[in-house]
C-alpha cells in the first residue's frame, strides 16, 4: 500500500517549505484529522504524531488550524498523483459497509449517499448485480463546468472536490451530473460532537453546512496521509481497488494486495459508466461475471423502475 | 400624421388625449387600493413563508436530491419568458413600422421590466445560500451559464428601463407642465426630476428618436440572449428532456406566446379600469390576436420538433421521459398546456369574432396559465428520471409535490411583479401621450 500511495513525504516537505515550521506542525495535525478545537493561548506542550510516524512536541498555542491554508492545500491537490478506483462488480455482496463508513466519516444523514450501492440489471432477462456508485471523478466533469463560483473544481490529482465555504447552493451541479453523485444539505446537516468548533476541512467536507452541496471526495483527507478511502478500507469482500494511475498500481481495500492497474483493466475488460456522455470517469468497473451471490429478482427493471409498470 | 390640422384643432385634440391618459394618474380609485391591498397581503404571507425557508433551509420545499429544481426555477423561466414581450412588441413589431403597437408598447415595456426584475429575485429565493449571493461576483466563472444569465439579465433590465424611461421623457415634461395643481407635491416632484428638464425642442426630439432607435435595435439580441441562455441552463446538461439542440429557439418562441398572453390580459384590464377604449381599441385586440396566432404557430412548430422527433426514435431515456409526459404522471398537465395553452388559443384566435377584447383576455389567461405550467413540465419531469436507478432514498426523493410554503413564496414573488406593474401603470401614463398625439396629427413639438 505505502509503495503505491505515498503522498505524505513529498506533500509534507512541500508544506514545510511553503508555510514554515509552525504551520507545518499544524499541517501534521490536520493531516491526522485531529481538527478539533485547540486554540488555548497557554504554552503547554503537546505531543503530536506526524504523518511519517514520529512524535513531536509542539506548543499548544501554535496549533491554530488555519482555514485559508487548508483551503489552499485542498484546492491544489496532491502533486504527481492521478487517483483511480476500480470496482469489481463480481465481488460486491451489497454488504453496504462502504456506505456506512462513508456516511460516518463525512457526517452524512442516512439518505445522503456519497457512495450508493445500486441494484442493477443491464437488460431484461439478464442477471441482477450490485453496483457501488461513488462520484466518477470525471476528467471531463459536467458538474464543475457549470458551477458559477468555482465552488466545485477538479484538482491536479484527478479528484473533484466541493468547497462548502463558497457554494451558493444553486444546485446546477446536481442537474448537470449524469451519475446523480451529488447530495444537498436541504436542512441543518448532521453534526457530530465537536463539529461546532471544527475548522472546515475541504478534503473531508466536514462540518457539512446547510444549503450547500456535498459529494464523494475519494476521501482526499485519507489520501493525504497515505491511507485508502473510507469506503475502500471498509469493504469486507474485496470489491474495491484504489491507487494511482501514474504509478499504474492499485491496492485492494480488503486483501491489501497491490496489482498493476493496466493489467487489471485489460484482463477483465473493464469499462466506465455511460462512456457515451464523454465525461471520462476515473472510476472503472470490472464486469459482474461469476458473481459471488445468487440471482435476486428485486422487481426493478434495468431502468430502476418497478417491473410491473407500463414500461416494457 | 394624417392631414394637416389647424392650430386650434390640434390644441383640442392634444388636450383631450392629455386629459384622457392622465386621468388615472391624478386619482386613486377604491378598486385600485383594494387590488394593491390584496397584493400586499399575498406578499406579506409569502415573506412569512420565506422566513421559514431561511430558518429551516430548502427542506421546507418539496425539492430533494433528484428533483433539485422545482417551482422556483420553473417560475424563473416563466418570468424571463414573459419579459421578452417588451422586445417583441416595441422592437420587432415597432421597427417594422407598425403603428398599432403605439398604445400598447408601454404596457409591454412595463410588463417586461416588472417580470425580469422578479426573475432575478426568484433565483435568489431558490438559492441554498442567499447570503453568499456576492460570491457570484467575487468568484464568478465565465464558463458557467449562470454567469452568462446574470450578465444578460442585468443588461436586459438596464435596456428595458431605458426603453421605458426615454420614451416617457416627453410625457414627463407634459405632466410637469400641466399637473402641478392636480397632484400631491411629492408626485409632481418625481415627474419634475425625472423629466430631466425636457422642453421638447426639435433637437431634443431628434436625439430622443435616435436614441430609442438604437436601444430598440440593441434590445433584440439581448432579449434573444437572455432566453437562449436561460434555456441553456437546462440544455447544457446531459439529461433526457433537456439535452436538446433546439432549446434556445424553443424557449424564445414560447416566450413570445407567454408575453403576448400577458399583454392581452393587461390591455383588457387597463382599458377597462382607466376607460381608455378610445385608445386601446378593438383593433388593438384584433392585431394582438393575430400576433398571438403568429407566435403560437412558431411555438407549435418547435413543439412538434421537440416531442415528435425523440418520440419517433424512442431512445431509452427519452422514452421514459416522453412516457411520463404523454401517458404517465404528467400527462394531464402536459396535454392541458399543449391543448389549452397552445392549440385552442391558436384555433380560436383565427376567428375574427374571437379577436375582441373579452375573448382575447380569456385566451390571454389560458395562454399565461399554460405558459407557467409548461415551464413546470419542462423543468420537473426531466429531473424525476435520473440516468441511474434512484435507490436507497426515501419515497419523497422519487417525486415532486410542491409544499404549501413553496407555493406561497412563488405566488408571493409573482404578486410582487404584478405589484410593480400596478404601481408603474398608476404612476406613469400607460399610453404615450406624445406619440398618440403625433399619430393624430398634432405637432407635438409646439403643443407642450
Amino acid at each position: 500500500m505505502s509503495q503505491n500511495i505515498t503522498p505524505e513525504v513529498t506533500s509534507r516537505r512541500n508544506f514545510l517549505k511553503k508555510f514554515g515550521i509552525t504551520v507545518g506542525a499544524a499541517g501534521a495535525v490536520t493531516s491526522l484529522g485531529l481538527l478539533s478545537a485547540c486554540v488555548n493561548d497557554d504554552d503547554e506542550m503537546v505531543s503530536l504524531l506526524t504523518t511519517d510516524g514520529q512524535t513531536v512536541q509542539v506548543k499548544k498555542s501554535q496549533l491554530k488550524v488555519n482555514l485559508v491554508e487548508m483551503q489552499e492545500r485542498g484546492r491544489e491537490g496532491i502533486p504527481g498523483k492521478k487517483y483511480v478506483m476500480v470496482i469489481d462488480l463480481a465481488k460486491c455482496l451489497n454488504a453496504r459497509l462502504c456506505m456506512a463508513a462513508c456516511q460516518g466519516a463525512h457526517h452524512l444523514k442516512p439518505e445522503q449517499h456519497h457512495i450508493n450501492v445500486l441494484q442493477m440489471q443491464n437488460a431484461e432477462g439478464t442477471g441482477f448485480y450490485y453496483q457501488p456508485k461513488p462520484c466518477m471523478h470525471c476528467d471531463n466533469p459536467p458538474c464543475t463546468k457549470v458551477c458559477p463560483v468555482d465552488a466545485t473544481f477538479k484538482r491536479q490529482d484527478g479528484i473533484v472536490l466541493i468547497d462548502n465555504e463558497r457554494c451558493i447552493g444553486c444546485r446546477f451541479c446536481i442537474a448537470a451530473c449524469p451519475y446523480s453523485a451529488r447530495v444537498f444539505n436541504w436542512s441543518e446537516p448532521k453534526y457530530v460532537e465537536g463539529d461546532e468548533n471544527r475548522v472546515y476541512d475541504i478534503e473531508l467536507n466536514v462540518p457539512q453546512k446547510k444549503g450547500t452541496i456535498s459529494k464523494c471526495l475519494f476521501s482526499a483527507d485519507q489520501l493525504r496521509v497515505g491511507k485508502l478511502p473510507y469506503c475502500v478500507s471498509a469493504c469486507p469482500n474485496g470489491t474495491y481497488w484504489f491507487g494511482d494511475a501514474n504509478e499504474d498500481a492499485v491496492t485492494n481495500g480488503t486483501s491489501k494486495e497491490t496489482v498493476r492497474l493496466s493489467t487489471l483493466l485489460h484482463e477483465n475488460a473493464a469499462y466506465t459508466l455511460m462512456p457515451e456522455l464523454g465525461t471520462k470517469p476515473r472510476v472503472y468497473y470490472l464486469p459482474p461475471k461469476d458473481r459471488l451471490f445468487d440471482y435476486q429478482n428485486t422487481e426493478k427493471n434495468y431502468l430502476g423502475e418497478e417491473e410491473h409498470g407500463h414500461h416494457a | 400624421m394624417s392631414e394637416i390640422k389647424s392650430q386650434e384643432e390640434q390644441k383640442v385634440i392634444f388636450e383631450k388625449i392629455r386629459k384622457d391618459i392622465l386621468r388615472p394618474v391624478m386619482s386613486i380609485s377604491y378598486g385600485y387600493k383594494l387590488w394593491v391591498g390584496i397584493l400586499l397581503t399575498i406578499i406579506a404571507v409569502a415573506v412569512w413563508a420565506y422566513y421559514y425557508q431561511l430558518r429551516d433551509g430548502l427542506m421546507v420545499t418539496a425539492m430533494r436530491d433528484y428533483v433539485s429544481w422545482g417551482m422556483y426555477i420553473a417560475t424563473f423561466v416563466f418570468f424571463v419568458a414573459t419579459a421578452l414581450v417588451g422586445m417583441l412588441i416595441s422592437a420587432v413589431v415597432g421597427l417594422l413600422g407598425k403603428k398599432w403597437i403605439i398604445p400598447i408598447s408601454r404596457i409591454a415595456e412595463m410588463i417586461a421590466l416588472a417580470f425580469v426584475m422578479m426573475a432575478g429575485i426568484i433565483i435568489v429565493v431558490d438559492m441554498g445560500r442567499p447570503d453568499r449571493l456576492l460570491n457570484v461576483f467575487i468568484h464568478g466563472r465565465f464558463q458557467s451559464p449562470i454567469f452568462w444569465d446574470i450578465t444578460v439579465v442585468t443588461t436586459y433590465v438596464t435596456i428595458s428601463m431605458l426603453l421605458l424611461f426615454l420614451p416617457l421623457l416627453p410625457d414627463l415634461g407634459i405632466m410637469r407642465n400641466h399637473l402641478k395643481k392636480d397632484i400631491p407635491a411629492w408626485q409632481w416632484n418625481i415627474y419634475n426630476i425625472l423629466s430631466l428638464g425636457w422642453v421638447g425642442t426639435p433637437n431634443q426630439y431628434k436625439i430622443l428618436h435616435r436614441t430609442i432607435r438604437v436601444l430598440l435595435v440593441l434590445i433584440i439580441p439581448v432579449a434573444l440572449a437572455i432566453h437562449t441562455v436561460t434555456s441553456w441552463l437546462s440544455a447544457a446538461t446531459l439529461r433526457a428532456g433537456w439535452d436538446s439542440t433546439i432549446f434556445g429557439p424553443y424557449y424564445v418562441s414560447g416566450a413570445f406566446v407567454a408575453g403576448s398572453g400577458a399583454v392581452l390580459i393587461a390591455m383588457y384590464f387597463i382599458r377597462k379600469a382607466y376607460k381608455l377604449e378610445e385608445y386601446i381599441t378593438d383593433e388593438s385586440f384584433n392585431m394582438m390576436g393575430k400576433l398571438l396566432v403568429l407566435v403560437s404557430l412558431v411555438y407549435l412548430y418547435f413543439n412538434l420538433n421537440e416531442f415528435l422527433v425523440p418520440g419517433y426514435k424512442m431512445k431509452t431515456a427519452d422514452a421514459v421521459h416522453l412516457h411520463t409526459l404523454f401517458v404517465g404522471k404528467y400527462a394531464f398537465m402536459f396535454w392541458a398546456t399543449q391543448i389549452g395553452g397552445l392549440f385552442l388559443p391558436i384555433f380560436l384566435s383565427l376567428f375574427r369574432k374571437m379577436r375582441k377584447p373579452f375573448p382575447m383576455m380569456l385566451i390571454g389567461i389560458a395562454v399565461v396559465l399554460g405558459a407557467w405550467f409548461k415551464r413546470f413540465i419542462i423543468i420537473i419531469p426531466t429531473l424525476i428520471h435520473a440516468h441511474l436507478p434512484i435507490q436507497n432514498v426515501p419515497q419523497e426523493f422519487h417525486e415532486y409535490n410542491p409544499t404549501g410554503i413553496e407555493i406561497t413564496i412563488t405566488i408571493g414573488v409573482i404578486a410582487i411583479s404584478v405589484l410593480i406593474f400596478t404601481i408603474l401603470v398608476k404612476l406613469f401614463p400607460v399610453i404615450p401621450i406624445w406619440e398618440t398625439a403625433h399619430e393624430k396629427g398634432v405637432d407635438i413639438e409646439k403643443n407642450l
